[in-house]
């Protein structure tokens, strides 16, 4: 057995107060975050225009669409899944919003309700594929991304449809206050509160980390599989409201390849795709490391093209930290 | 003259010394058995010798000359190979290209089958298996793809040959094999070092025997020191009882049982287990023992029958439902079945209680956190922390977490499935007195058990099955291991009812004496040990 050698007889009789050993074991932990402050402060000498109020806030409005995906994504991949279909349930359900909204004359808060409920149902979908299709979550959100694409160009024709006030809301700036930025943290604090302290939340940790032992222990492995990919489709569903908000219109491409940035942030934030691991704090470090590093660039004037190389290798090389990190845990 | 030896070695990771201290020497032609319970080091000295760890303390000599063993590669070179209990191999590729696996002969760049073919058969040939070395390497037996890594091992030109628990994944004939290839081996000079949780066999292929204890050495015996003495060095205190079996006071009926059919697994099984008791369910491989436990417990379908708990009936195909009536399950195998590894102790103590406490869907965090802490200091699982991650205890202190979880839910009904399978003697005992613990509150307990002399000690009635039957029910008082073992191969004897799933290899001939009854057995046992 490999774990022998941290058998039973470790024993850590060793409790005074170590101070190199703490701070080595708080960077180990939170590699995402100290890259993150790193890079702020460097970005700060480099280009004194990083470390203003409006940019700040300007960043904050760019990575809220990216987080909320995001936090949503987590439940997912605690669960040991993973969700494709995150970026085109996002734009078919603000579509619907915008779609009920302008063409047929609904009140605009019902709207918003359509809206949310369209993206639990996409979700609700994947996750009965999921569950009772036993689909590989890579396939059958696969298979959504690409339904709910279609579905947003059959609806609109492939053309954009303006939204109501109440939707261009979630993209303004009320009094100083960039809404985005508050829905972001009012999302992130909704689903630390769902991972953290509900019985659904814990379970997904389970599920991801041991279906079998989950469901051996009375745990109802369907429910926690599909109630993550309806969260997740309603997080989708706000993030496209923030979209479209931002926008004053729904997009049909609205959307497009979020679902990476959403992975990339839940990864780098230390979860494992293995499911069982995997922290809303940390994504949310993800989140606003990949548009700290995007807006840092941008004032560099680094192309845009060259961003994505950067993106890439970050994700590369924070993923490979975490990896080794995890290694040397387990000797 | 030695080969190898390890002189004062020990291993230190972050703030504790998992080796202290220990020496070890191989001598050519002998076999070197290093004994203790999972967690004494055993391992990790193999990993020294063989260059996957180097040692923090003391040193290797190879000849009587200090070397230092920086890998693996290194340490072929030296002549050290070892034979892991996961074998290194790929299915889908053929024998003589496991063989040649990393290294395989070339010409002008391309692969040189027919020098690779001849250099296989003559592989083969030194260690005496017969097998076309075309073969896909996934058709062979454990037993005799071991005997492949083997082979490979010496063509590499191994002269030492370490061999971690070789035996844990074979029957009682494919051991038999092992032994005299081992035996072979001996002749030709190899020295060889042997772990193996089956002190059984021991004195059968074993020259020294070396101790080890949390890290420790002990001490360096022959290896015909009797069973109880290396028990006794294993563990540092006599175990003077196996089985300390408690009865309790039988009550009402907690389980009943009432003719359960599936199609292919279970045929008309009716039993009741009573409040106090321990019933143990005895059969081979395949009589459908752990078919009945899963079915009880709602983790598989039934197509007629009932289950009663405590007077109330349990709806089929319901794990939460079986649980809110009191039955809780320790699966047969507790990395994939019973525990979360990743998550903390006590998550996974709080895993079958969540659910039914949460209000309004939050977890109750405090009292899961209470009685997690309660739970585990009752059962006094060794951590270092109740965050700790299950999957860095021992085996025992695992199962201990798995038991832990149906403790904390106030079970009536607890079914256990091999529940020391894989724990060490001494954990093993600690998991009988919680039986009893069980029991001496009311509880009922189903034991399904592939170890007889466990079944015989710990229960107070016997269920033998057969084919997916019940064969025979008796009390403890009545049963022998003779009159169980007849008793569960009794579908075997009459040829037309030889169902689907027992496993045809094993059926013995007809006309059976009680020793080979004991082998078959023997060989179901340890074929479960995979």
């Amino acid at each position: 057995m490999s774990i022998q050698t941290k058998g039973s007889t470790m024993e850590v009789n060793n409790k005074t107060f170590d101070a190199g050993q703490t701070i080595k074991h708080f960077v180990a932990r939170n590699g995402a975050l100290i890259g993150l402050i790193v890079l702020c402060i460097v970005l700060a000498i480099c280009a004194p225009a990083f470390l203003t109020g409006a940019n700040i806030l300007n960043v904050g409005i760019q990575a809220a669409t990216t987080a909320i995906l995001a936090f949503g994504q987590t439940f997912v991949i605690v669960s040991a899944g993973i969700d494709l279909s995150v970026g085109a349930t996002a734009a078919i359900s603000s579509m619907i919003v915008a779609y009920t909204g302008a063409n047929m004359g609904l009140p605009a808060w019902s709207t918003i309700i359509i809206g949310l409920l369209a993206g639990a149902f996409f979700g609700a979908l994947s996750g009965m594929a999921n569950a009772y299709l036993k689909l590989p979550s890579f396939i059958a959100t696969l298979a959504m991304m690409s339904v709910a694409r279609g579905l947003t160009l059959v609806i609109s024709d492939g053309r954009p449809i303006s939204t109501s006030g109440l939707v261009n809301f979630f993209g303004s700036t009320i009094m100083g206050v960039p809404i985005p930025i508050v829905t972001m943290i009012i999302m992130g604090i909704i689903a630390a509160v769902i991972l953290n302290y509900t019985s659904i939340g814990r379970s997904m940790y389970a599920v991801g980390g041991n279906m079998e032992a989950s469901r051996l222990s009375g745990i109802s492995v369907h429910k926690t599989q599909i109630t993550v990919f309806i969260l997740s489709g309603i997080f989708a569903a706000v993030a496209g409201l923030v979209i479209a908000g931002r926008l004053h219109s729904a997009q049909p491409e609205a959307g497009t390849g979020y679902e990476m940035d959403a992975i990339a942030s839940v990864v780098i934030g230390g979860a494992s795709l293995a499911g069982g691991k995997g922290r809303i704090s940390g994504t949310f470090v993800g989140a606003i490391l990949l548009a700290v590093i995007r807006n840092g660039l941008n004032i560099l004037n680094v192309s845009s093209f060259w961003q994505q190389v950067v993106i890439g290798l970050v994700i590369a090389f924070a993923v490979s930290f975490d990896t080794l990190r995890r290694k040397e845990d387990a000797h | 003259m030695t080969r190898l030896s390890l002189v004062g070695v020990s291993k230190i990771f972050g703030n504790s010394k998992v080796v202290d201290n220990v020496s070890v020497t191989v001598d050519p032609g002998k076999v070197h058995v290093l004994l203790g319970e999972n967690g004494a080091g055993k391992s990790t000295v193999i990993k020294m010798m063989s260059g996957i760890y180097q040692p923090d303390e003391g040193h290797i000599e190879i000849d009587g000359e200090e070397v230092t063993i920086p890998n693996v590669d290194a340490a072929r070179r030296l002549g050290i190979a070892v034979i892991h209990q996961e074998l290194n191999m790929v299915g889908e590729l053929s024998i003589m290209e496991n063989l040649f696996l990393g290294n395989l002969p070339t010409k002008a760049g391309f692969v040189d089958r027919s020098t690779m073919r001849s250099k296989a058969i003559e592989a083969l040939k030194m260690i005496g298996l017969d097998e076309d070395v075309s073969k896909p390497m996934k058709e062979l037996g454990v037993a005799r793809q071991q005997m492949v890594e083997i082979a490979k091992a010496l063509m590499q030109n191994a002269s030492i040959l370490i061999l971690d628990e070789p035996t844990a994944a074979l029957t009682q004939n494919e051991c038999q094999q092992l032994f005299s290839i081992i035996g072979q081996l001996k002749a030709k000079n190899v020295g060889m070092v042997f772990i193996s949780h089956h002190l059984d066999e021991i004195p059968k292929v074993g020259d020294v025997v070396t101790v080890l204890r949390d890290g420790q050495y002990i001490d360096t015996v022959p290896a015909s020191t009797p069973e109880s003495e290396l028990v006794k060095l294993m563990v540092g205190r006599n175990i003077t009882n196996q089985y300390p079996r408690k009865a309790a006071e039988r009550g009402r009926v907690l389980l009943k049982v009432d003719s359960l059919n599936r199609a292919g697994a279970i045929e008309d099984v009716s039993f009741e287990v009573h409040a106090g008791e321990v019933v143990g369910l005895a059969g081979l491989v395949g009589a459908g023992r752990t078919e009945v436990l899963r079915a009880i417990f709602g983790a598989d379908s039934y197509d007629s029958g009932e289950v009663t708990v405590d007077g109330t009936r349990v709806a089929k195909n319901s794990i939460p439902q079986s649980i809110a009536a009191g039955v809780g399950l320790v699966p047969e195998d507790r990395h994939t079945q019973g525990l979360v590894l990743g998550a903390s102790v006590a998550d996974n103590l709080g895993m079958a209680t969540m659910i039914p406490t949460a209000k309004f869907g939050f977890v109750n965090r405090s009292l899961q956190r209470n009685n997690e802490g309660e739970t585990s200091r009752k059962l006094n699982i060794h951590m270092s922390d109740i965050n700790q991650s299950v999957g860095s205890l021992s085996g025992g202190n695992q199962q201990k977490v798995v038991f832990g979880k149906w403790t904390m839910a106030h079970v009536k009904v607890l079914l256990l499935d091999e529940p020391t399978r894989g724990v060490d003697v001494g954990a093993r005992v600690e998991i009988y007195e919680l039986i009893n613990e069980i029991t001496a509150h009311g509880g009922a307990v189903l034991m399904a058990s592939s170890d007889l002399p466990e079944v015989l000690g710990m229960s107070d009635r016997v269920l033998v099955m057969s084919g997916g039957r019940i064969s025979g029910d008796m009390p403890v008082s009545e049963a022998t291991q003779e009159s169980v073992m007849s008793l569960a191969v009794s579908h075997m004897q009459d040829s037309d009812s030889v169902d689907s799933h027992s496993n045809s290899a094993d059926i013995p001939p007809k006309g059976l004496t009680s020793d080979s009854l004991q082998n078959t057995y023997e060989d179901n046992r340890e074929g479960v040990l995979q």
